[in-house]
């Protein structure tokens, strides 16, 4: 942590953590605790006054079959995604590494979606399968199906989820490719040797020596899912139709900001604190120690 | 290659090729789009092939009012602002990280480790999850449609502290020694020998910075009520809902292509930096 060698100096240390403090406090502490200080509280109609109402905002919310079924669908919408753009990115991976040729053209023409911005990703989803205009909606037609995510909810949560999906592929892929490239040569001739193709070699070699990545981009995704995705769904969806697209991140910025229930998007807040605040520790403790196999 | 089978590689490139259409076919349509008239975008299907009117509508969405009918911003404005605020969080983080990452490592000092504590907590917690208090906050101070109210909020993040306090860390302690020796300061050793050993680190972390601040959506969205202040990004947002009303895809569609541009240029130019710092930022 601290070098053996150092410095000891009295006021300059306290100067140059200052700038960071100094933001970290006002901009991320304050709003944090007033987040969690609203979470108990309730406001009048007219934002008047408000109540202390310890952890009823809470209790409301374990209630709420809008917000559970919200939660639940956060949870689906995150797995679809994460599972999509993990194992598409595996298998481009898988056969990126076997290229001599062109492999860095490859390369560069996967990645470069990681700099397109969610909102944007998602306006050039929503233009594609625009029901009256798009160019899928009408290729989907000629075999009877009918397009129209603005009243289908299922076609909507699929659309989100193939955008956000179309994003991440590019992020899982530098990193598949990273620890496929990794794997030690010796290995896999021994295993050629012996006989195995490159299937097998796939199965039996690849997948479990790529695994502690595997575990590391799982919780990534769902990071992304849950977070990232705000843009896309707003620039999709909106939620709609009738909240089939409403996720947990997104119901905090319409009930807060548009619903303007201060207190139980407050508590919507907390809850996801609370759910990041695991992953992040979840991803110390395994990641750290690299999954056994 | 282990071993030669005409058969797989032929597999493995019909495979890539098919992922790279895959992921290019948003971008294709997009490019077709923007570069047809506006008369061509309300026939349905739309066109496959590139039209003739690219550089007309580059010209009509950059300089001129864009959507017909309606007071928007032009689009030269929105990518300033958005260059000014993608260079301010990249710059203002990557300056706040080193100045405490130095700190940290190199003193000692009441406090260190609770400064420590305090920096990592922000590691958590995304801008989204306190986005209401953190605007009441902005609002208070004045901030809202303002440079330092785009930009500074999102500074507030312990990665790029992290990841130079694993850079100093690596730095051997005979550097300081010898630097001691030629009586160098504390701060003639951050500038001539730190700030120098970790210029390749700097430069990757400035390159994704730079996209993460470039892409922000919600926390612009919410602050710049003036559309004057509206960064790019955000403004597709907008044109997609008057689009409902007067579909102007063309237009729409080239905003969206000078907005992506940018960022995947960057990328591209910049790949080795780029992997460099996605890799060591995240682990």
């Amino acid at each position: 942590m601290l070098k053996r060698v150092h410095f000891n100096k009295k006021l300059l240390p306290f100067l140059l953590v200052a700038p960071q403090i100094v933001i970290t406090l006002v901009f991320f502490m304050w709003p944090a605790g007033q987040a969690l200080y609203q979470s108990f509280l309730i406001e009048d109609a007219f934002g008047l006054s408000s109540e202390f109402v310890w952890f009823e905002n809470f209790q409301y919310l374990w209630h709420d079959k809008v917000y559970l079924d919200t939660f639940w669908r956060t949870a689906v919408f995150s797995t679809l995604v994460a599972v999509l753009a993990m194992s598409i990115a595996l298998i481009l991976a898988g056969f990126a590494e076997r290229v001599i040729k062109g492999a860095g053209a490859y390369r560069t023409l996967l990645i470069w979606p990681y700099a397109v911005a969610p909102v944007l990703a998602g306006a050039l989803w929503v233009f594609m399968f625009n029901p009256t205009l798009g160019i899928f909606p009408f290729l989907l037609d000629k075999i009877d199906i009918d397009w129209n995510h603005y009243l289908n909810g299922t076609q909507a949560m699929g659309l989100v989820v193939a955008a956000a999906a179309w994003k991440q592929i590019a992020y899982n892929f530098l990193f598949y490719l990273a620890a496929m490239q990794s794997i030690p040569k010796s290995i896999v001739e021994a295993a050629a040797i012996d006989g195995a193709g490159p299937l097998r070699r796939f199965w039996t070699l690849t997948l479990p020596l790529v695994s502690p990545t595997t575990f590391f981009l799982l919780v990534i995704n769902i990071v992304y899912a849950f977070f990232d995705t705000f843009g896309i769904i707003h620039a999709v969806t909106q939620g709609g139709p009738a909240n089939s697209t409403t996720i947990l991140v997104y119901k905090v910025f319409s009930d807060g900001f548009v619903g303007l229930d201060l207190g139980g998007s407050a508590a919507q807040s907390v809850v996801l604190m609370f759910i990041v605040i695991v992953m992040t520790v979840v991803q110390f403790r395994y990641v750290e120690k690299k999954v056994e196999y | 290659m282990v071993e030669n089978r005409p058969v797989l590689t032929f597999i493995t490139h019909a495979v890539l090729i098919l992922g790279v259409i895959m992921i290019a076919l948003p971008i294709w349509i997009t490019f077709v789009a923007a570069s047809h008239e506006d008369i061509r975008m309300t026939q349905a299907p739309i066109p496959m092939l590139p039209g003739g009117y690219f550089w007309e509508n580059f010209k009509r969405t950059l300089f001129g009012s864009g959507l017909a009918g309606n007071e928007i911003t032009p689009v030269w404005r929105m990518l300033l602002n958005s260059l000014v605020m993608a260079l301010a969080i990249a710059g203002g983080k990557i300056a706040i990280s080193l100045l405490s990452a130095f700190a940290i490592v190199y003193f000692k000092f009441p406090f260190r480790m609770g400064f420590f504590w305090m920096i990592f907590m922000t590691l958590m917690l995304p801008v989204e999850v306190r986005i209401l208090p953190t605007f009441e906050v902005v609002a208070n101070l004045g901030m809202l449609n303002s440079y330092w109210g785009l930009s500074i909020p999102l500074i507030a993040s312990a990665t790029a502290t992290f990841m130079f306090r694993q850079v100093f860390l690596t730095i051997p302690d005979e550097m300081l020694e010898s630097a001691r020796i030629d009586g160098a300061g504390p701060m003639r050793f951050f500038w001539d020998i730190l700030i120098p050993l970790s210029r390749t680190n700097i430069a990757a972390l400035f390159v994704i910075l730079f996209i993460f601040g470039w892409n922000q959506y919600l926390w612009p969205l919410l602050i710049t009520t003036d559309s004057d202040m509206t960064t790019i990004v955000v403004s597709i947002k907008q044109m997609l809902e008057a689009a409902e009303q007067s579909p102007q895809w063309n237009i729409i569609m080239m905003t969206a292509m000078l907005a992506m541009l940018p960022p995947i240029l960057v990328v591209i130019a910049m790949q080795k930096l780029f992997v460099q710092g996605l890799t060591e930022t995240d682990k």
